[in-house]
């Protein structure tokens, strides 16, 4: 029962780092988009000004992940990091570049220093999700053996399900950080902003449905167990509720229902995921389950008590944190 | 996973692995002590300025903040780094002892947690909360910010002292967290670490104001600028070095070898000198200073204490004997000197409450702050490649843990090139922060750039 547990949780983080830093990602692919200097100064406050105070905490989410995966289930966490060690460290790479050209970009004066680091920023929301994608498609369309470096360290992460899935992951960011920014926008009465949004959402939606659909066929070639296992069976509702949560948000998106579009849009990435996980289950490389990858009793019992400790910590912390961000600026 | 399978990788990956992860580690634990001692020396100014409305305080306190803003950042990305290359490059010791070692690096990830989600309003609520809650809601930062060094350095203390656990034929059978947790090196290294966090800090942040002084800026705000850190980690260092001495004893008793090698001692002795200075030379220590009995009494309180060699141990279990001995003896070098110039400090407090008004002073404490960072890197330096060949002490070496897949050499200089990039824009960007006009903005936000101070 433990390692349910801990899967459970591992994957309610990666959710968690999907939905919230991927927005976060999106943001910045929306600043790399913005145009020039002076037209696009507006949007580029406005994913500041969004992103800025919770960007951190959302950050969290993936270290949450990369920990809980080396101390719940080590092997599989050793096998994945040595056979995709490229992908991972330009993941790395990436976040270094845009975490850090963004706080540099907050406290520049200059406009060739906010361009330098904007461009870092930028272009490095681009390329980090789609590597993290490509990461994702190699495990999930079983190019990760277990064993430490034993999978192809180039075809793992080049190959059409690794591909799709990278592409999948950019389009994901830039649509949720769309849907969430047409509403931050509202709020800040900015509705001229709103409405450039709006747009972008509903272009990057139809994008990402057909994307997804070209998707079902490139597993259908490339990776035809997996899927089987999304649509059949216990994955099956979970995918139907990503589906129609997609297709849901974009009349929504239409009408301007920007709150309820927030909730359809974050269902349709949950959906994706929790199917991809369910269909999987038990098996997280091809011939190891999770029973067998698992780390001893004491080991899962002491961090999970541990972090639901942590968690009536962090919950009402992070409750307040966005309440804090969302809130809208009176002026002083 | 079987251990014995696992080939024995060396040359140029295992070299660019390991440079790699000094690399990475040894730049972040600058910005990560910086990230655990700022916060409570920019609230201590902040509750200054509540408590006597000196306006001098608050403008201290938000331009702190502001760097803090970029160092927590900074030290964000970079330490998920280490966390990612804990298996990119490590995944002989994670696939295998990662679950000893989880429940700590858990803790810190909730630590973690709280810190960036509390910087985050203690940020961008400056204008927006009144003054006490303020300051309170940065409380949460400097108590998360030891607790994650306090639990890192547990799982670094466990590579040396590893206990709680249990193999049969290379695989874990049983853990035991909180023993492996709390190992024996634990207490010393952890507390040698925070110590070090706000030594660093400290003397770094009075490091900047001691450079604006010797330009001509004396006012009021320079000097309190210098002041209250160096106030901090004046008081902080004479601890450390006693707190040194406890983790230097607890070496000599748990790692002989480490010991040896940092003083130089290559042959069994009763009653050995304390080596000053010297440079290992064919198995021998050559030019050094040698205080009699010296480190017989100083590790193991007794001056006719035997020392164990080097010859004890087979030379293939040697860490670099001239690495460790240097970098031990800069470390204390770094040490002591800060020492004295604390005590430097306090004497003059003590008599004129007033710092000295020598020159040199200023001279002296505009260098405290690299100083503190080089007995930072060399303390690092002594126990990290000290602890060498083994990964794990005594259990796992360091060649059978590395990633054998080709190529890490191209990573590694990947690493090295946006590591060099990422120096020169975070030295660019704080040298723009601490010469910009003290402007009584809110750290963070344009949006409430009209608020004034008073």
């Amino acid at each position: 029962m433990l390692p349910e547990i801990m899967i459970v949780v591992l994957w309610i983080g990666l959710t968690a780092y999907a939905l919230f830093a991927g927005a976060d990602f999106g943001g910045g692919i929306w600043d790399l988009l913005a145009g020039r200097s002076a037209a696009g100064r507006p949007q580029r406050e406005l994913v500041e000004h969004s992103i800025g105070p919770v960007w951190e905490a959302n950050h969290v989410w993936l270290i949450f992940v990369i920990v809980l995966m080396w101390t719940g289930i080590p092997s599989v966490f050793a096998a994945v990091a040595s056979t995709l060690y490229i992908p991972l460290t330009l993941v790395a790479l990436g976040i270094i570049a845009r975490g850090s050209a963004f706080a540099f970009r907050k406290v520049s004066t200059r406009l060739w220093q906010q361009r330098l680091f904007g461009a870092a920023f930028a272009f490095s929301s681009l390329v980090t999700p789609y590597f993290l994608g490509t990461a994702a498609g190699a495990v999930a369309s079983r190019r990760v053996p277990p064993g430490i470096a034993e999978g192809n360290l180039v075809t793992s992460w080049n190959n059409p399900t690794s591909i799709i899935a990278g592409l999948l992951a950019v389009g994901v960011t830039a649509y949720l950080a769309a849907v969430f920014l047409t509403r931050d926008a509202q709020r800040l009465g900015r509705h001229d902003l709103a409405e450039a949004f709006r747009r972008r959402a509903l272009i990057t939606g139809c994008l990402v449905g057909l994307l997804s659909a070209a998707g079902l066929i490139v597993l259908w070639l490339d990776a035809p167990r997996l899927l089987t296992e999304l649509t059949t069976g216990r994955a099956l509702p979970l995918l139907v509720l990503s589906v129609v949560s997609g297709l849901a948000s974009l009349p929504l998106l239409w009408r301007r229902a920007y709150l309820a579009v927030r909730l359809t849009a974050a269902l349709a990435v949950v959906g994706l995921l929790w199917g991809w996980g369910v269909g999987q289950y038990p098996e997280l490389l091809p011939g190891v389950t999770l029973d067998r990858a698992a780390a001893t009793e004491t080991v899962l019992a002491a961090t999970l008590g541990a972090l639901a400790i942590g968690a009536l910590l962090v919950v009402p912390s992070l409750w307040w944190l966005y309440r804090t961000s969302q809130r809208g600026h009176s002026p002083s | 996973m079987e251990l014995s399978g696992l080939p024995l990788v060396t040359g140029p990956d295992l070299v660019a692995a390991r440079t790699q992860m000094g690399l990475s580690l040894g730049w972040h634990i600058i910005v990560a002590c910086l990230g655990v001692g700022m916060p409570a020396i920019t609230l201590l100014a902040e509750w200054r300025g509540h408590r006597t409305g000196d306006v001098r305080y608050r403008l201290l306190a938000r331009r702190w903040a502001k760097a803090m803003g970029v160092l927590f950042a900074v030290g964000a990305v970079s330490g998920t780094i280490l966390s990612f290359e804990m298996g990119l490059l490590w995944p002989g010791l994670m696939g295998v002892y990662g679950e000893v070692i989880g429940l700590p690096f858990s803790l810190e990830g909730i630590a973690f947690f709280i810190e960036a989600i509390f910087l985050g309003i203690y940020l961008y609520s400056w204008d927006r909360l009144p003054p006490v809650p303020h300051l309170l809601s940065g409380v949460p930062i400097v108590l998360a910010g030891v607790a994650s060094a306090f639990f890192v350095v547990t799982a670094n203390a466990w590579m040396q002292q590893p206990t709680g656990f249990d193999t049969r034929n290379g695989r874990i059978i049983a853990v035991a967290p909180w023993a492996a947790m709390f190992n024996p090196a634990t207490p010393p290294q952890t507390t040698h670490m925070i110590l070090a966090a706000f030594m660093v800090a400290g003397f770094a942040m009075a490091s900047v104001y001691a450079v604006a002084m010797l330009r001509g800026r004396r006012d009021a705000y320079h000097r309190l600028g210098l002041l209250l850190p160096l106030t901090v980690a004046a008081i902080v260092t004479p601890v450390q070095i006693g707190v040194g001495d406890w983790a230097a004893r607890f070496v000599a008793e748990n790692q002989p070898v480490k010991l040896a090698a940092m003083e130089g001692v290559f042959e069994t002795q009763r009653g050995a000198p304390l080596h000053v200075g010297g440079i290992a030379i064919d198995g021998q220590l050559r030019y050094a200073l040698k205080i009699p009995r010296g480190l017989s009494l100083l590790a193991h309180g007794d001056p006719d204490a035997v020392i164990v060699g080097l010859n004890q141990t087979p030379k293939a279990d040697w860490p670099p004997i001239n690495i460790v001995h240097l970098a031990f003896q800069a470390m204390v070098a770094m040490g002591f000197a800060l020492l004295l110039l604390a005590v430097w400090l306090a004497v003059s407090w003590l008599r004129r409450r007033e710092p000295p008004s020598s020159p040199w002073f200023l001279r002296a404490v505009a260098v405290s702050g690299l100083a503190a960072v080089i007995a930072l890197e060399a303390g690092w330096i002594v126990t990290e490649v000290g602890r060498q060949p083994w990964i794990v002490y005594g259990v796992l070496r360091t060649s059978q843990a590395v990633n054998p897949a080709p190529g890490l050499v191209w990573g590694f200089v990947l690493v090295t090139l946006v590591y060099l990039v990422l120096t020169v824009a975070t030295v660019y960007v704080l040298r723009r922060l601490a010469r910009d006009q003290p402007v009584p903005i809110a750290p963070q936000e344009p949006d409430v750039t009209g608020f004034k101070v008073t």
